[in-house]
């Protein structure tokens, strides 16, 4: 076990991908010299050159495209978005093209992209830095999303991402790129937990909170924090969100009996509304309350100086958490 | 409190204000437009594109151009007939997508748009292929490697984009310059130049000097929108400013599309980087079956390029040197009226896809939302106990 940061993590998965692959190429702006503005990947072009590690001009949409065409040549193209809010010129390419390529082609076409994305607040920026866009792509069939939450799983996802056959979206939570954790450098990805799997990060008795990403730190400190209530919180990091692992899900809302979701992005037709109606369809008899949610609201992206209200914390999940057992 | 903006510098304007517009249609650098048969079917010689095609080759032309006009005029009859939805037709296009697809090498990759019936006739796809497109069985599902052919692309430009990549990877496998050279043709129109990822594929494709041919069929209208709404320069003249030569051909001489074809896509064989290939050309139809040109062109303009008919011209020209008889045209004629009685057969025995088959190829393996659908989906079909159900 080796002790790295998140970005350090993803740094190590891209290498062995890199090194494991010749076809794997990493593409976006400053992700060469000067090795990513969170330094995902510093020090690729150095090792593996500048064909393998590509510096593109600045537009989005034609990182994708030609990514889509590196692909259909037989290459695997990490491709980096700097930012969440700069994805938007791209989603042409990654909803039109990227994501239909297998059906239109009958499955005689896979296009083999990962399109990383630092999403999430935060980290006090300037506004389109700090965005949580996932629910544009799980609305988008063709698509794989997840998002890590922790090193360990940084390292590991971003390699199975890459050797899915699938197009993925891959979200990184950026106010955690410094967090640190144990990863197993050594370990392959075959043993791993799959992608499109859930995993139960802290077990509970009480209820069930669901989250993902920049969140589940945030999720599990207040599952610690409500002990002092007495209450026991499951948290579960979802890790995948499209497809979502309704059986773990499913699971541990029949054990606990109640069911809160936690998100960055705006509450509103967001990912917990769509969990929120599964888990009443499949859970309705279990139920000891309505699922609720916590999240971003129906507005633009604050200034950041507005920003520790917008986000869901401790205090807002332990409120919904609380809610929970008011019926 | 407010802060002072910098504020735009008026010099700059008034600079940009002082430079005369272009003039759309006159082509101005490298040595105007490049033809070497007249409307009139006479043979022309252009000094940096000569071309010595044996009889035999351009009896074969002809015969394309030909077969797909035929297969463009099932189609629309079968559209009329309630057998496709819609139709894209190439009705003036035969020359630039025949000369041009002629002109490349097997192992060379296509991208088209939706109305390359052309090109992709001279990549061995089937024409029955592209009428499931347009009836509604499929979206295309040809397999792109097999043929060297893209799937039909219709969001206007995005293709630009995909080409310039698959070029790239042309790079990146060493397959630039030397035997086995491969490049890349991209289709596009007059309309898509306007378009962000067009632009984008240009700075991409020059920067990286990737081997890829941007073959603009400027066919004058963008549904109703002519020319003079994309642009104040002739297109070709774009590709300097990108840094990378552009040229305009006569996009109705099919001899003229192939020469310019073959140099550039030898050129970025070699290593030499894009081309942009302006083939000035006409659309003598409407934009789709749904379309009524009648509303925003003249009646005239259509009459003019019908003078310049790309098929017309080689006939003439066969004839007029003794490399055609009667005999040829007749059974070229033969075999369009076999090749469009095959179309109509391979239209109207089409089935539609089993109701199932909307859950298969989303992904790898259908994913567990994907397969949950499918199977409440079949139980639902199942459901209907009079049979109703079955076939699924």
């Amino acid at each position: 076990m080796t002790t790295l940061t998140l970005s350090r993590a993803l740094n190590e998965g891209l290498r062995k991908a890199l090194e494991n692959d010749p076809k794997v190429l990493i593409m976006g702006e400053d992700v060469g010299k000067l090795g990513g503005v969170f330094r995902v990947t510093d020090g690729l072009m150095k090792d593996f050159g500048e064909n393998r590690v590509i510096d593109t001009p600045l537009a989005e949409s034609g990182i994708v495209g030609t990514a889509i065409g590196l692909a259909l040549r037989g290459y695997r193209p990490v491709c980096e978005i700097q930012f969440d809010g700069f994805v938007y010129p791209a989603v042409d390419q990654i909803v039109s093209q990227l994501a239909k390529m297998r059906y239109r082609s009958l499955g005689n076409v896979a296009l083999p992209v990962v399109i990383r994305i630092p999403c999430g607040g935060g980290i006090g920026a300037v506004e389109h830095h700090s965005e949580s866009p996932e629910v544009l792509f799980t609305h988008t069939a063709g698509l794989r999303v997840v998002a890590c939450a922790d090193a360990a799983d940084a390292f590991t996802m971003i390699q199975q991402s890459v050797s899915c056959d699938d197009p993925v979206i891959f979200f990184e939570p950026k106010r955690r790129y410094w967090d640190k954790g144990e990863v197993d450098t050594a370990a392959g990805v075959a043993d791993a937990l799959p992608l499109d799997r859930a995993r139960v990060a802290l077990e509970g008795a009480d209820v069930t909170l669901l989250c993902y990403g920049p969140l589940v730190r945030t999720c599990l400190e207040s599952a610690i924090a409500a002990r002092e209530d007495g209450r026991s919180v499951e948290v579960v990091d979802l890790r995948s969100l499209s497809p979502l692992d309704t059986e773990v899900i499913t699971a541990s809302v029949r054990k606990t009996g109640r069911c809160v979701v936690a998100h960055e992005a705006p509450v509103y037709a967001g990912l917990g509304a769509e969990i929120a109606a599964r888990v009443t369809e499949q859970c309705f008899y279990c139920l000891e309350a309505p699922v609720l949610r916590v999240g971003g609201f129906h507005t633009p992206y604050p200034p950041s100086r507005l920003e520790e209200h917008y986000l869901p914390d401790l205090d807002r999940i332990l409120d919904a958490v609380d809610r929970t057992f008011g019926y | 409190m407010t802060v002072e903006s910098g504020g735009a510098t008026t010099a700059a304007l008034q600079d940009h204000a002082s430079q005369a517009p272009g003039t759309p249609g006159t082509p101005g650098e490298a040595g105007g437009l490049v033809q070497l048969l007249t409307p009139e079917g006479e043979r022309t010689d252009h000094p940096g594109y000569p071309l010595d095609l044996p009889a035999a080759d351009i009896r074969g032309l002809y015969r394309d151009m030909l077969l797909v006009r035929r297969i463009d005029t099932e189609a629309i009859s079968l559209q009329r007939q309630g057998e496709l939805g819609i139709w894209a037709s190439l009705l003036g296009q035969e020359a630039a997508q025949i000369g041009s697809a002629r002109a490349l090498a097997a192992h060379d990759m296509v991208f088209p748009t939706y109305r390359e019936h052309g090109v992709a006739w001279c990549r061995g796809i089937d024409p029955a292929k592209l009428l499931e497109l347009y009836r509604g069985v499929s979206h295309g599902g040809w397999a792109p490697e097999e043929h060297k052919f893209g799937l039909y692309t219709i969001v206007i430009g995005s293709q630009t984009l995909h080409a310039t990549g698959y070029a790239m990877g042309i790079q990146r496998d060493g397959a630039v310059g030397g035997d086995g050279a491969e490049a890349a043709i991209v289709y596009f129109g007059d309309g898509a130049t306007s378009q962000g990822d067009v632009n984008e594929s240009f700075v991409w494709a020059s920067v990286f000097n990737a081997p890829v041919v941007f073959f603009c069929q400027n066919n004058q209208w963008a549904i109703s929108e002519p020319l003079e709404r994309q642009s104040r320069i002739p297109l070709y003249q774009r590709a300097r400013g990108f840094g990378f030569p552009g040229l305009r051909v006569d996009g109705n001489d099919v001899l003229a599309c192939y020469a310019v074809t073959k140099k550039a896509m030898q050129a970025a064989r070699e290593g030499q980087g894009p081309t942009f290939i302006e083939a000035f050309t006409y659309r003598m139809g409407a934009h789709t079956t749904t379309d009524d040109p009648t509303r925003y062109r003249l009646a005239s303009e259509l009459e003019m390029w019908k003078l310049k008919d790309p098929i017309e011209r080689v006939r003439a020209y066969l004839v007029r040197t003794g490399q055609a008889g009667p005999e040829f045209f007749a059974e070229v004629d033969a075999e369009a009226d076999q090749l469009g009685s095959r179309v109509r057969e391979a239209c109207r025995t089409m089935s539609d896809p089993p109701p199932l088959a909307i859950f298969d190829n989303v992904y790898t393996e259908p994913d567990a939302i994907v397969a949950a659908e499918r199977e409440q989906f079949a139980a639902y079909l199942d459901s209907f106990v009079d049979g109703e159900g079955e076939g699924r």
